[in-house]
């Protein structure tokens, strides 16, 4: 099969790569570009943990095409900090240790981005339901939930 | 060895703090490497071809179009992976499962491996490897699989543990029996006794990170292997073995690990993933799909579960009985005997038996998850005491503290307790403001209580010093939930010095000497034993290093708070050396400087926890919303206290999805019906309320800072407390788990119809 030639935007970057028609996001940004920080719970779109934003729409990257990315704006965990300043969430789920083993925690900070983005001021409700397309199976999501309720009342005082 | 593990009641200033872990920053920003995570030069991609029947003959299996086809370099069947076990059944169980040799045995089976180019060759070989199936009858259910009539799957399987050995070959592999006094006796006592059975349908760990590895044979005979695992020493002995690779020479690195709660202590994929290294000569990665995870990995047993219990008027037990019948999977097992030793652990009993049964089934290898056996045991003795209190007319919590094991107490397994958390963690839900909250209509409240061993066991640790003053740490045990920064504050602890200034990794096979699994809750339990030992060994050669310094006998040398202190009045004016300074001088004084640890760590506490749980249930459709959940466990001492609640917290929400979710479903053709997240539903955020915890801590006598394990004993009450409460809001008892919506309404009906 011909590869799809893509030319798209990945954390503000301008990035170019040769995909295959039925490779999804996911697969070309952990296996073409190096950026593994998004994982493959499911590869079905029920865990969440592959979690990106692409023209400002949460979407799990394994339900997207490479080809699709043509033109985007592409937002992965791997932009979510500046530099060396941790994003808000990013340093809250440390504080609130709103992680055990770590691996949903990069869908997570990128679903609960969007979901402060969309809605600054939460109530714990909208935090559990905007947060109910990732799964997590070690905290209980109670941590979660906290880290995100700080974050939010940091965000708003910032 | 000289390091003395007793308890030494001391003060403490970094342990029972909460700083952050070590390994955060790579967590929050998508660096931290888990086992898909990493990649090698010239690497292929791995794919298992499975069965698509339950029970059936391999007849023949042609792998010659496969492996023509352009781009695909090795193709694998039971062939490849010889019989080395030399007689071990376990391993050659193990080997079994991991590529089937006669029989296919369950839905998922593996039978094949191809290694490709990439992904889609590697798709397209699987589709081109015909297997030959004669296809034969299966059993599924736990008690199906017990009668005489039963599809045999193993026979060479003769129930051991009977006073006669059968002369037939049968499903069950062993029968096992534990308890002391005469139930018989016990019974006749009774004014009360309360009889019921039960059933619990299997789950699956859930971890969210499928199981992955890249294995690199090399023709040398040496050989790599980068996995996600809960123990990466003793996955060096299987693969070694099952290999025939010199240990040594296989280096095992584990990654991240992304969730294993005990399904990450059995190898699969990895012994497959070397034997198609080894044979295409390049380094091969092997990841699971989900639906491979729940077809072939993981679950815990189904039971069957019988309970006996009688009391007096006065709330005394006087018997206990229970007869328990687990699934193993297709292969022996010992899943019901640990649910015969936890079954009434929590109580003081002079008459008590029970009886296990370990059931062979067509489904898949039966696995650990976390508290192995112990909640399905609990959910059915809990169930029972809660239904006894309530025919003797006493309240559930005072029946289970009159009833409660005591130190001293011999516990129904054998031993005698020492100093336990059962009673105090009764009273401590006695009073807790939870059990006296209002509830509503079509709510209910219940409690339940749990056991769960702990473990020790074989740990290794080193512990060294850079010339700044900095530590490494390096422990062997796997970090399944932020270990790295209990032990950092283990060993800032002894040494005297700042948690910033040390640094925990988990190191490599070839680094350090072996290390047991991190299971049975003796991550944070076994290598701060190993940690404080470690330290104490620096100690002694930063003290030797500080009398050479200031050219004194070292008997004179103390250590106190990170600092050297020359003892007595002669070297009054010698002041202090702190540890930094000690260390910069290193290259001088002998060179670098560090302290090791062996041991094997004995003397586990064993662990406690009740658990309070509110529910609401919905008459009309039958479901269930967990509206308040309070946890109440023993940590002997919390090391992390965030991360202890956190292991509270995250093993209440497992056995919630567990009592109200989830479940394995087989179709009549013996297929897995629900191998994905979305019909194997665990809890999501918007299922939970937030998880309340109490952390006690009644100090485990043996070990220096009176730890015990923390990580699986929050898994044992949820079911029990659960059905509890559902029982107590819906006024019928609940004796299947989980207790979904159409199980809820069809007990409805039972009860309307009597």
């Amino acid at each position: 099969m011909a590869g799809v030639a893509v030319s798209t935007t990945i954390n503000g970057d301008h990035v170019e790569y040769l995909c295959q028609p039925d490779e999804t996001l996911l697969d070309v940004l952990r296996d073409r570009l190096g950026l593994t920080g998004a994982k493959e719970g499911c590869g079905t779109g029920d865990c969440g943990a592959c979690s990106v934003i692409v023209d400002n729409r949460l979407v799990c990257s394994c339900l997207v095409l490479g080809a699709e990315a043509e033109g985007r704006q592409i937002e992965t965990i791997e932009g979510m900090a500046h530099g060396d300043q941790l994003h808000p969430l990013q340093q809250k789920f440390l504080e609130h240790a709103a992680l055990q083993c770590g691996i949903c925690t990069p869908g997570f900070l990128i679903a609960a981005k969007d979901l402060l983005e969309k809605n600054p001021s939460p109530t714990e409700e909208e935090i559990r339901f905007g947060l109910a397309g990732n799964l997590c199976r070690c905290t209980g999501y109670d941590k979660i939930v906290r880290a995100v309720q700080d974050a939010a009342n940091v965000m708003k005082g910032a | 060895m000289n390091f003395d593990p007793r308890y030494s009641g001391r003060s403490f200033s970094s342990v029972g703090t909460r700083p952050l872990r070590p390994d955060g920053v790579d967590k929050v920003t998508g660096r931290a490497r888990y086992g898909a995570d990493f990649n090698m030069a010239g690497q292929l991609v791995g794919r298992v071809l499975r069965s698509p029947h339950a029970h059936a003959i391999i007849k023949k299996i042609d792998t010659s179009k496969a492996e023509k086809l352009a781009g695909v370099k090795a193709v694998i069947t039971a062939k490849d992976l010889p019989d080395l076990t030399d007689g071990d059944a376990a391993m050659f169980d193990t080997l079994d499962n991991c590529m089937a040799r006669k029989k296919a045995l369950y839905d998922g089976h593996a039978v094949a491996a191809v290694a490709a180019i990439d992904a889609r060759t590697a798709r397209q070989a699987l589709k081109l490897i015909e297997v030959d199936y004669e296809v034969l009858p299966h059993v599924t259910d736990v008690d199906e699989a017990m009668q005489h009539h039963a599809p045999l799957i193993n026979d060479a399987i003769f129930t051991e543990g009977l006073e006669e050995k059968p002369v037939k070959p049968s499903n069950v592999s062993k029968r096992t029996q534990y308890g002391h006094g005469d139930v018989h006796q016990g019974f006749a006592q009774a004014d009360f006794v309360v009889e019921r059975s039960f059933k619990t349908e299997q789950t699956h760990q859930g971890y969210i990170e499928p199981h992955a590895c890249v294995a690199s044979v090399n023709p040398d005979g040496t050989a790599d292997l980068w996995v996600c695992t809960q123990g990466h020493f003793v996955y060096r002995q299987h693969c070694a073995q099952l290999l025939g690779l010199e240990v040594s020479k296989l280096r095992v690195t584990s990654s991240e690990i992304g969730g294993g709660f005990g399904g990450k202590t059995h190898v699969w994929a990895e012994p497959v993933a070397l034997a198609l290294s080894r044979k295409a000569g390049r380094p091969v990665k092997l990841v699971m799909t989900r639906d491979e995870v729940f077809r072939a990995s993981g679950p815990t047993s189904a039971t069957s579960i019988d309970v006996k219990i009688g009391a007096r008027k006065d709330g005394t037990i006087t018997a206990a009985e229970a007869t328990l019948r687990y699934t193993c999977g297709p292969y022996a097992g010992m899943w019901a005997e640990i649910g015969a030793m936890t079954a009434f652990a929590c109580y003081k009993l002079e008459n008590v038996k029970t009886v296990g049964y370990e059931v062979l089934v067509n489904r898949p290898k039966t696995a650990a998850y976390r508290a192995p056996s112990a909640p399905m045991a609990a959910f059915a003795v809990e169930s029972a005491v809660d239904e006894l209190a309530k025919e003797i007319g006493i309240d559930p919590v005072e029946f289970r503290i009159k009833n409660a094991a005591q130190e001293g107490t011999r516990a129904s397994y054998g031993p005698v307790y020492g100093p336990i958390g059962i009673g105090p963690t009764l009273e401590a839900v006695k009073e807790h403001p939870h059990m006296r909250a209002p509830l509503a209509q079509n709510q209910g409240r219940g409690m339940a209580c749990g056991f769960w061993f702990n473990f020790g066991g074989q740990t290794c640790t080193d512990l060294n010093i850079g010339m700044d003053g900095t530590v490494s740490l390096a422990v062997g045990t796997v970090d399944v939930g932020g270990s790295r920064a209990s032990l950092s504050l283990v060993a800032a602890e002894e040494l005297g010095i700042d948690y910033g200034q040390v640094k925990a990794i988990v190191a490599d096979t070839s680094s350090l000497g072996y290390n047991d699994m991190t299971d049975g809750s003796r991550g944070t339990f076994s290598s701060s034993m190993a940690t404080i030992s470690a330290a104490r060994n620096a100690i002694k050669v930063l003290r030797e290093r500080a009398a050479q310094m200031w050219d004194i006998s070292v008997d004179d040398v103390a250590w106190e708070k990170g600092h050297a202190v020359a003892k007595g009045e002669k070297h009054g004016n010698l002041g202090k050396l702190s540890l930094k300074e000690i260390a910069a001088q290193s290259g001088k004084t002998g060179g670098p400087i560090a302290g090791h640890s062996e041991l094997v760590a004995d003397g586990a506490g064993v662990s406690f926890a009740t658990h309070i749980c509110d529910v609401e249930v919905d008459p009309e459709t039958g479901s269930t919303r967990v509206i308040r959940y309070t946890v109440v466990q023993d940590a002997g001492k919390a090391v992390h206290p965030t991360y202890v609640e956190g292991q509270y917290q995250g093993g209440a929400a497992q056995g919630i999805g567990w009592a109200l979710n989830e479940e394995y479903i087989y179709g009549k053709d013996g297929r897995l019906q629900n191998p994905g997240f979305l019909d194997y539903r665990i809890p999501v955020c918007s299922d939970l309320p937030m998880i309340d915890t109490q952390i006690l801590e009644i100090p485990n006598p043996n070990h220096p800072y009176g730890v015990r394990g923390v990580g699986e004993t929050s898994i044992v009450p949820p079911l029990a407390a659960i059905a509890n409460a559902v029982s107590n809001a819906v006024g019928v008892r609940m004796s299947h788990i989980p207790m979904s919506p159409p199980r809820i309404l069809a007990a409805l009906e039972a009860e309307r119809e009597g």
